[in-house]
């Protein structure tokens, strides 16, 4: 236990204190995550960690960022995506593992080690590269789509590669081979089979928990003729695209019934372990399953509740992955071969970038967007990691040829953020007037959120909407909901107090933000936090009374509307309509009333404390007499009263104003 | 027998000297169509396609109004931006109202002599009203002289209302009974009580 804690300790220390660093110099948070690892790894050695097993354990990250990408994304645009997909990842991965093996091959190794060492390096980094396009709003761009397109294929391609590589599997060869080569990393090599005390370019154990790698143990289908195994494949990948689209909804109605804010969380990540689980059991990709599973969702009104919830476990695993990248660095391998490691990382970075210039070339990627894909898949991957332990374990590549390559993916990993810098400062500045021709794809985020969407969010949801705005609407009532999507609107599950799910909506980006929940004190919490947090966003809110528009006053929102006021100021104009008064006056008398009492209001929203009780805060009760003498002196008829617009207006000039007019 | 429809405007009615007993005197007049827009509409939220209807029903149009700032109530300068559409009242197809008859009865606060180039107005009446005249020639409506009742403010003392009232009846009469005889107050330029033309042989 108090080991335990102190790892987790250390981890989340070395994460608060490098990230925010490193955002203030410009490196993005994913250079942070490294350099923490690195800085951890000998206090990480010291303490017997196994820091290898720790990634496996991480990578659940890249599970749950695969889920939160599909999510983003309807099955119509992935259907759009299948030319670059196939095509664009397809050849990515075909040409660079085949240059790579070639390369591999004319530096004199056999084929069979040439072959795994080229499908190794063909992958790319989904972690580091997904999280950076994030971070830097690049996912929407034609550059991160693409890039998005390589990397989804190369995830789907693991599972191919890992049925492969077990038929390179020549044990002569590679035994022979370690015992020719042993200068390089025999020292090193002795502590990694020992078990739990490696350091870096560790190769995994067989058996840990890594997803993946999981499925060596948990894979049911092994023993299955072909024709079963293909048929179970496809039954879970149905099972996971009729669950997400029959059972997500009467599960997350059941859960409401608890009213319990974690039960959504467990009942989200009861969703995507079990879709995970699934995958592993029938031998497919977790990442891929859940993937697929967040595209059957990104229709569905609980979208931006998953969203919320499983984006905090995504940002924490996948920190906690790219620490562990960075405390797996071997140094004393890396400094004892640095001259060779360094090339080959350089020679491997420039062989990937000129494959995926040439590929984004043909595919009709123009300007930066060319260069971000060049740049920013150009690394080896995490996928590589997974790959490299199933070789060796395979026999398929000795051991020390694997602990050199993992230095190299490592590295790549490690210089990847640089990549992404320099896009930024050199690139894209070179760009900037092309970007600005070049219309932007419409993101889905609405400029509107709309928070309460019952009798009367749903009004101003109708008219905004009939105005041609898009709006983006967060309830929590699921009949309410149900009964909207019937109507064919588009409206989401969750509770819009929520900084985490407000954002998932896209409070970042949005103009407006109509508050309309019942709630009066979290109405004025969400006012409170969005005036701090996003001042840009202009916001209106719904009092329900007085005092609420006080606190909402104070709490920095400028455009208030008291919810019965204005119904009750026309049931009033309709009363003396009815008591005979001409319609025109009734109109006047009730604008005059909207107006002196918004007067009023406006004069005390600026006295009133909400931590003083009123009637003993003594400038607001004296504001309150002086007001109630105003209204006393108009109807007394008395000048220097609130004056009323009612009978004001055109009077002809008097037989005094004629006289000096002729006289003049 | 001419349908005639009555609009009536005035924002300031509780206040009024004579409009307000004119048009309650019109009511008496059967056979005609009255309407007081003030209170038709008092948010200005003009039902365009009700007020084209009633234009089409009816061949003589008449406001009655107060002369505000040498031209009409605000609300009478909305309905002719929003009723009369191109293509209803003018333009391509919009001859929905030609031959129809458009007249103004108004109340001025000024004397007739301050409708002279001597006068503190300077501009005879009839100057203030070619917006209106100009509107009905485009269309294709005649525009009747207006009757005119000056010294609006002096009136009540002066005894002038009943008789203006009164006349405002017969006027409206010769209107409905097709005895009103336009050229004749084409020539004189703008009646009043005394000056109505009304045929007695129709």
């Amino acid at each position: 236990m108090g080991s335990f804690l102190l790892l987790s300790f250390l981890l989340l220390i070395a994460g608060v204190i490098a990230v925010p660093l490193a955002s203030k110099l410009g490196l993005g948070s994913v250079l942070g995550y490294l350099i923490a690892g690195i800085v951890l790894g000998p206090v990480l050695l010291a303490l017997n960690v196994d820091v290898i097993n720790l990634q496996h354990f991480a990578e659940f990250g890249v599970v749950m960022m695969l889920f939160l990408v599909g999510l983003e994304l309807e099955p119509r645009r992935l259907w759009g995506m299948r030319a670059r997909l196939l095509g664009l990842g397809g050849l990515q991965v075909g040409l660079t593992a085949a240059l790579a093996a070639g390369a591999a091959f004319v530096f004199g190794l056999p084929w069979s080690f040439a072959v795994a060492i080229g499908l190794v390096l063909a992958l790319s980094s989904t972690a580091i590269v997904l999280q950076t396009f994030n971070e830097k709003g690049l996912m929407q761009s034609e550059g991160g789509q693409s890039g998005f397109s390589v990397l989804l294929f190369q995830d789907i391609a693991v599972i191919p590669m890992l049925a492969l590589i077990p038929l390179l599997a020549m044990p002569d060869l590679v035994e022979s081979w370690s015992f020719v080569d042993t200068s390089h990393a025999v020292e090193i090599a002795a502590p990694l089979e020992g078990g739990s005390s490696h350091d870096g370019g560790a190769v995994p154990e067989g058996g840990s928990n890594h997803d993946l790698e999981g499925s060596l143990d948990l894979n049911l289908v092994d023993e299955l003729p072909g024709w079963a195994q293909a048929l179970i494949t496809f039954g879970a990948i149905g099972a996971v695209i009729a669950g997400g689209s029959y059972l997500t909804r009467p599960l997350f109605r059941f859960i409401e019934l608890a009213h319990l804010r974690e039960l959504f969380v467990a009942a989200a990540l009861m969703m995507v372990i079990g879709i995970a689980l699934l995958m592993t059991l029938v031998g497919l990709s977790p990442a891929l399953g859940t993937f697929l599973a967040g595209v059957v969702l990104a229709n569905s009104e609980y979208r931006h509740e998953l969203e919320s919830d499983i984006d905090p476990f995504r940002g924490l695993l996948l920190g906690l992955f790219f620490m562990t990248v960075g405390a797996a660095i071997n140094f004393s391998l890396l400094f004892g071969n640095l001259g060779l490691v360094v090339g080959l990382t350089l020679g491997l970075m420039a062989l990937k970038g000129a494959v995926l210039y040439l590929l984004a070339t043909v595919f009709g990627v123009r300007g930066a967007d060319r260069w971000l894909v060049t740049l920013g898949l150009a690394q080896a991957g995490e996928f590589g990691f997974v790959l490299l332990s199933f070789v060796v374990a395979n026999q398929v590549l000795p051991q020390a040829i694997a602990d050199q390559l993992l230095l190299v993916v490592a590295l790549s990993m490690l210089l990847t953020p640089l990549l992404f810098i320099l896009y930024e400062r050199v690139i894209v500045p070179k760009y900037v007037e092309d970007q600005a021709r070049e219309a932007d794809e419409i993101d889905e985020a609405g400029t509107v959120i709309i928070a309460g969407h019952g009798r009367f969010g749903g009004i101003v949801n109708r008219m905004l909407r009939q105005a041609g705005f898009s709006t983006v609407v967060l309830d929590h009532s699921s009949a309410q909901l149900e009964m909207l999507r019937a109507f064919g609107l588009k409206v989401f599950f969750g509770d819009a107090t929520r900084p985490d799910l407000l954002h998932a909506a896209g409070i970042a980006e949005a103009k407006l933000l109509v508050i309309a929940i019942d709630d009066k004190d979290g109405a004025t919490e969400l006012t409170r936090y969005v005036t701090q947090n996003h001042p840009d966003v202009h916001i209106v809110a719904r009092a329900r009374d007085r005092n609420h528009v006080y606190d909402l006053y104070a709490a920095g929102c400028r455009d208030i509307i008291r919810d019965t006021f204005d119904s009750a100021v026309r049931s009033g104009r309709s009363a003396l309509e009815a008591l005979g008064v001409h319609p025109f006056d009734a109109e006047l008398k009730s604008r005059d009333f909207q107006d002196r009492d918004r007067y009023g209001i406006r004069e005390l929203a600026a006295l009133y404390d909400p931590e003083i009780e009123l009637h003993r805060n003594a400038a607001y009760v004296k504001r309150t007499r002086e007001l109630m003498a105003e209204q006393e002196a108009e109807l007394l008829g008395k000048p220097g009263a609130f004056a009323m617009r009612a009978d004001r207006g055109w009077s002809p000039p008097t037989a005094r104003d004629v006289e000096a007019e002729e006289a003049g | 027998m001419a349908r005639v429809l009555l609009y009536y405007a005035h924002p300031g009615h509780r206040h009024s000297h004579v409009n307000q007993a004119m048009y309650d005197a019109a009511a008496a007049v059967e056979g005609i169509t009255q309407i007081d827009l003030y209170a038709a509409y008092p948010r200005q939220n003009i039902d365009i396609d009700r007020e084209q209807a009633l234009l089409l029903d009816h061949d003589v149009i008449l406001f009655q109004h107060p002369l505000f700032w040498y031209s009409t109530p605000s609300l009478i300068k909305e309905w002719v931006d929003l009723v009369l559409e191109h293509g209803f009242a003018y333009g391509a197809g919009g001859d929905k109202l030609m031959g129809k008859t458009l007249m103004q009865a108004i109340s001025a606060a000024g004397s007739s002599e301050a409708y002279t180039p001597e006068g503190y107005q300077h501009f005879p009446l009839r100057t203030f009203l070619t917006p209106m005249e100009q509107t009905a020639r485009l269309c294709k409506m005649r525009y009747g002289a207006p009757y005119v009742l000056h010294s609006a403010l002096q009136a009540p003392a002066a005894g002038a209302v009943a008789p203006h009232v009164a006349g405002f009846v017969r006027l409206l009469q010769a209107l409905r009974d097709d005895a009103y005889d336009f050229d004749t107050a084409d020539k004189m330029g703008q009646v009043d009580a005394g000056t109505l033309p009304i045929k007695t042989e129709a």
